[in-house]
């Protein structure tokens, strides 16, 4: 990285981190949540981006995240002990279902994720003694972190921003490390980064098991910002949008999920009075940018039709 | 043990109308490699189209008509045409992304330009039930088994038996041979999609007295249209046809004997198991890996 | 007496709000409402009743003299949304909120307009809205502890039923009001023969309705929301159901019947209000609804219209624009038509936040709701 560009980014960063002087309980809470969907969304864009996987469950690992911190955050236990539960909990989901699924041909990922996120679904709505039902689970308590409250929207919003920017970095450092350039290696060339000796499959599968535990991460902030949890943003729907973010923000590319989740968390706030139309739009723009810039926005649509010939 | 024959007719005509979007669906996929997650809007968008033509003054029968013509029109010719043409060489999953694209599109265009709202739409068959040995089974579901089982017959004859279907099976088989044959790829192509718009009509037609028209609609139909056809087996036709009917059957089975609540779960385990065990589904063959 | 208070009303509102009219701002009001998802109907119905309301109040000269600035905001019939939707509106200096209609929604979305002391009306009939002490919340429609029990009378007096089944929907509405109709019906006497649960948003019914008939009760009490009531009447006709069918508000409303139509016919349900009522100033209301939204309202569409009214009517008696005083003043309050036209039914709450008037048991003949009865306020027969 350039310094210019490392200066650039230091100022987004800060200049992010000062916004919420500027901004009201709403402003605050949007932010925050664009801040959550940022952890899920990373963590898409490694098994989307890097392993060249279709994941529609994501949503489903965001939710099994967001219950299991509704669940224990109840329960009193402490906060960074119920994160490392949800992650853990999403990464071996993650290994068990990508598995069986990865064995066989590729897109049967993206079937086995989608039947998993609807099952999932049901679960949630169903299994009434456990995660309430349609009812959802409401008065989860916010954290708070060395006997200092998180309650308030300002500390919360610099909690989950910190701990944002911590996920990334260290998805950074993977994806620099002498062992996870594997990821990279596979991203740019897999018929190359095979005969070099890197095992696809065991790699796809760990890429696909951390996005889903970045994805359970997420969830459990989630949880703790709105403080109230039922099944409808954990609906296959949301896996469906989150990939679809990942792709136009320009899947593996390292900032791309910024652009994604803009485009979906943000943006449609801004854009209210055309809110009826904007998911439409968003639609017919994806239909667009697929058939006018197959290889443009990123080299991604080439390297997956070099996946589907293999 | 007087409702299992209810039950399995009920089933089996539920099962029938997911039947006809899934055929569609494996059709799609074995003559383009199209994996169409917009297939329940395909459904979803001609039912707006019967619902405007008979606001509009037309008869159900006519309303009908014209939503097929649409249909051909826009998800056959338009779809092929503008999507999928483009996006073919890249493979499957570009196509597969504007499909979803396509599906959030659709319905939120249909939301925003036309309404959020359910509408009514009149049945094609009259209401009232037909005892039987002590039994009765409503006019609406034997219509719906006979009008589905003669679209049904009719597609596969005309797929076995005369030479235009037996292009397409060729084309769908394998394309380059088909070429060689000196078949017209394209012209076949585009009749899949032509058949598959009609299907979907028929499947608009069906579904939409019980389900109301909503923009939303399109959810569960083309979901289960898509499970039917991977259980079934997704790249044979016939596995369409038993896929579908399996949920249906399956779905009223255990919502009557065990649990309404996990109605939907049976066809997503066996959906699950499916993927996960016996990939190339129940009747299909294994697909080769192209290496 | 009452001369006397409403001159000293006058004048006070004079003296208090004159800087207020000095600076003539537009007071803010939100609307919460289901404009799409499962709730898309009442939330629609509710908003316009309250846009016909608002439009009136502003070409009448709005509230002591400030125009009323009404947005709405969509919840998608979710939780969640509505709460985001809520902090949203109290940083946008709400006056008044109003909605969700959803109780799972207003439930959740209260908690917010309550912190910030915001006076909140909802469309929500669960019983648990009121039950928790919050002193800023305000029904437009009866508590399901208030409706339920009138519908198991009816089951018992008229219908002479012994046993009932009944079909539900599995949210807080669905299942506040099934376990407040099952008491209800026991209390009565009457046997639950099948306890029918399902989703909301469910689509096939052939399985519930067969559960039904296969219960071979003396009736049916069907509670859902629109489309799911809508759904479930098609299909009982379907399979040719031949008992009775009984529900309680949403069963013979205006858009199910629309959804349902011939399958409507035969449906009876108790009503706190509607468009069919035998009152000049409702018929006056449902013209004028049609006329602007160019379909017919159902009882949601009278709770948003009535509401609107309310927070006239009271913060004309409160003489300024006083979230706390507001909400006090509520709460034991009287209004009648005579005073307060807008209202179109005599009103009163009590301390809670539960209301109280008239209400009406409906029947759908010809694909037209009916009057059958008309049911004394619980209040008036004490």
């Amino acid at each position: 990285m350039t310094r210019t560009r490392l200066f650039m980014l230091a100022v987004a960063l800060i200049a992010f981190g000062v916004l919420p002087f500027f901004l009201k309980s709403y402003g605050l809470y949007l932010l925050t949540l664009f801040c959550v969907y940022l952890m899920a969304t990373y963590g898409l864009n490694l098994t989307v981006g890097y392993a060249g996987q279709m994941s529609l469950g994501h949503a489903a690992f965001f939710g099994i995240g967001a219950y299991h911190a509704a669940i224990l955050l109840k329960l009193g236990w402490p906060f960074l002990l119920v994160l490392a539960i949800a992650a853990v909990a999403c990464f071996i989901v993650g290994l068990a279902l990508g598995f069986p699924a990865l064995r066989v041909q590729h897109h049967y990922l993206a079937f086995a994720t989608l039947g998993f996120n609807v099952l999932v679904f049901l679960m949630m709505r169903n299994e009434q003694t456990i995660t309430g039902g349609t009812f959802g689970i409401s008065a989860i308590p916010r954290p708070s972190l060395l006997g200092y409250s998180l309650d308030g929207a300002i500390p919360f919003f610099y909690f989950t921003y910190a701990s944002t920017l911590t996920l990334v970095a260290l998805l950074w450092w993977l994806l620099r490390s002498p062992w996870g350039r594997a990821f990279a290696a596979l991203r740019d060339n897999p018929i190359r980064a095979e005969s070099l000796g890197i095992n696809i499959t065991a790699y796809t599968l760990l890429a696909f098991a951390i996005g889903a535990a970045c994805a359970g991460v997420g969830g459990v902030y989630f949880a703790a910002l709105v403080g109230f949890i039922e099944p409808a943003p954990f609906h296959f729907s949301w896996s469906m949008t989150m990939l679809l973010a990942v792709i136009v923000g320009g899947s593996g590319r390292f900032f791309g999920p910024v652009l994604g989740t803009v485009i979906i968390v943000l943006l449609p706030e801004w854009l209210r009075g055309a809110q009826n139309w904007y998911l439409a739009v968003f639609g017919f723009l994806v239909v667009a940018l697929m058939v006018w810039l197959p290889g443009g926005l990123s080299s991604i649509p080439d390297r997956f039709a070099r996946k589907a010939a293999k | 043990m007087g409702d299992l024959p209810q039950l399995l007719v009920s089933g089996i005509a539920a099962g029938a109308v997911y039947a006809l979007a899934a055929l569609g669906f494996t059709l799609l996929w074995q003559a383009a490699g199209v994996i169409n997650f917009a297939q329940g809007e395909f459904v979803m968008l001609p039912t707006f189209a019967i619902l405007i033509a008979i606001k509009a003054g037309a008869s159900l029968w006519l309303a009908f008509l014209i939503a097929c013509a649409l249909a051909m029109l826009v998800l056959g010719v338009g779809f092929k045409r503008v999507v999928v043409d483009p996006l073919v060489r890249f493979g499957v999953i570009p196509l597969v992304i504007a499909t979803m694209g396509l599906s959030i599109g659709l319905k939120n265009g249909t939301k925003a330009g036309y309404s959020a709202l359910a509408f009514p739409v009149p049945s094609a068959f009259p209401s009232g039930q037909l005892a039987f040995g002590g039994v009765s089974f409503s006019y609406a579901d034997l219509g719906t088994l006979l009008l589905a089982g003669i679209i049904v017959v009719g597609l596969q004859s005309f797929l076995n038996r005369t030479v235009t279907g037996r292009a397409m099976q060729a084309v769908a088989q394998n394309t380059d041979a088909a070429r060689v044959l000196g078949i017209d790829v394209q012209r076949m192509v585009l009749y899949t999609f032509l058949i598959n718009a009609v299907l979907a009509t028929v499947a608009a037609l069906l579904i939409a007295p019980s389900y109301l028209a909503k923009f939303d609609m399109g959810d569960s139909i083309g979901q289960k249209a898509f499970f039917a056809a991977i259980i079934g087996g997704f790249n044979q036709t016939r596995g369409a046809l038993l896929g579908g009917v399996l949920i249906g059957v399956l779905e009223n089975i255990v919502g009557f004997y065990i649990s309404p609540a996990y109605k939907e779960g049976v066809a997503l385990l066996l959906f699950l198991a499916v993927i996960l065990f016996r990939p190339e589904g129940l009747l299909g063959k294994a697909e080769e890996r192209k290496v | 007496m009452r001369t006397l208070i409403r001159i000293a009303a006058f004048l006070s509102s004079i003296v208090l709000a004159q800087p207020l009219l000095a600076q003539n701002t537009p007071v803010k009001i939100f609307g919460l409402v289901e404009l799409s998802g499962t709730g898309a109907t009442s939330g629609t119905n509710f908003n316009d009743g309250i846009k016909l309301a608002v439009k009136e109040i502003n070409a009448a000269g709005g509230i002591l003299g400030r125009k009323i600035d009404y947005t709405s905001n969509d919840t998608q019939s979710q939780p969640q949304v509505s709460k985001a939707l809520a902090v949203k509106a109290i940083d946008d200096g709400a006056y008044v909120v109003m909605g969700p209609v959803f109780s799972g929604s207003i439930l959740v979305s209260m908690v917010e307009t309550r912190r910030a002391g915001v006076p909140n009306f909802t469309g929500g009939e669960a019983a648990a809205i009121t039950q928790q002490g919050n002193p800023y919340i305000f029904r437009t429609s009866f508590t399901q502890s208030t409706a339920m029990p009138k519908v198991a009378r009816y089951l018992k007096d008229t219908v002479h039923a012994k046993t009932v089944a009944v079909i539900w929907v599995n949210n807080d509405f669905g299942k506040g009001g099934r376990d407040v109709f099952v008491k209800a019906i026991e209390a009565e006497g009457i046997k639950l023969a099948a306890d029918i649960s399902t989703d909301p948003g469910q689509l096939d019914f052939s399985g519930a309705v067969l559960k039904a008939k296969e219960a071979n009760a003396d009736a049916l009490f069907a509670y859902s929301n629109e489309e799911e009531s809508a759904r479930v009447l098609r299909e009982l006709r379907k399979q040719g159901y031949p008992k009775p069918v009984v529900g309680e508000t949403t069963l013979t409303g205006q858009k199910v019947i629309e959804l349902a139509g011939d399958a409507a016919n035969g449906a009876v349900a108790h009503v706190g209000l509607t468009a069919d009522a035998p009152d000049p100033g409702i018929q006056a209301f449902a013209a004028k609804f049609q006329k602007e939204y160019n379909y017919k309202p159902d009882h949601n569409g009278l709770k948003g219209y009535t509401a609107m009214y309310i927070v006239k009517a009271v913060t004309e008696k409160v003489g300024k624009f006083d979230q706390k005083a507001f909400a006090d003043a509520m709460h034991g309050i009287k209004l009648s038509v005579k005073q307060y036209p807008g209202i179109l039914m005599d009103v009163s709450f009590d301390n809670n936040g539960d209301l109280d008037r008239e209400s009406f048991m409906t029947k759908v003949v010809n694909g037209k709701q009916e009057i059958i009865a008309t049911l004394p306020a619980l209040s008036a027969g004490k």
